[in-house]
């Protein structure tokens, strides 16, 4: 499963999906909106994605994955619109027999997608908006 | 050739528009395209990178444009 959603995400789906009785550990991880950067609050966040590419991109990156590791399952899901500090923005789920390449494989799934998929966040403040990573004179503490 | 060329993020914002229009030569690479936009959009070309998008997939500088070719400007991710 590879969802891009404006509705919150169902953690408990996105495990389940990536469940199965061959395996000996799921590995989850859950991303969320932090409330600072550049040592200024953050009031929410506008995620955007172009959705047809992103998940052909993700897709990409699974199969990458599942050569590399045994997988049983995963499932990912991605939030796009506002979205406030402590919300959760991804969930990525993977299932294998034993618990190493589950962690490993987890992590390449979010880092690959943080670097490849389309999609983008807007950072609002107080005083002011921008779009993070996106110019070079402005440092981000999102990467 | 006249492309139509989806805008994403900061692009979108430098651009004014969700689609914007570009004419290109025919049989233009994507090379040729970047510097046709970076004329019409000269702050495009401020940006830490950016990429463009063929078909939903990322394409080399030295990839030919067809018409009907779906384009999109790619700018710095930050997706998770």
């Amino acid at each position: 499963m590879i969802k891009i959603t404006p509705k919150p995400i169902d953690i408990q789906k996105v495990i389940d999906t990536a469940s199965s009785l061959g395996a000996g550990a799921v590995n989850v991880f859950i991303g969320t909106v932090r409330n600072t950067a550049h040592g200024k609050n953050v009031l929410w966040l506008e995620y955007e994605a172009y959705e047809a590419m992103a998940v052909a991109e993700i897709r990409k990156i699974i199969d990458e994955a599942s050569h590399r590791w045994p997988l049983l399952g995963w499932a990912v899901s991605h939030r796009i619109g506002t979205l406030k500090p402590g919300e959760v923005s991804v969930a990525i789920a993977v299932s294998s027999p034993h618990r190493k390449d589950s962690f490993e494989a987890c992590q390449f799934i979010i880092d690959k997608l943080k670097e490849k998929a389309p999609i983008w966040k807007k950072e609002i403040f107080q005083d002011g908006e921008e779009w993070v990573s996106a110019q070079p004179n402005v440092a981000s503490v999102y990467n | 050739m006249k492309c139509t060329v989806k805008t994403f993020g900061i692009t979108r914002d430098i651009t004014g528009a969700r689609e914007v229009e570009l004419e290109v030569a025919e049989g233009a690479t994507v090379h040729e395209f970047k510097q046709a936009l970076f004329k019409q959009y000269p702050r495009l070309a401020s940006l830490t990178s950016l990429f463009i998008a063929v078909n939903h997939a990322y394409a080399d500088d030295g990839q030919v444009l067809a018409a009907g070719d779906e384009i999109a400007l790619i700018p710095p991710v930050a997706g998770g």
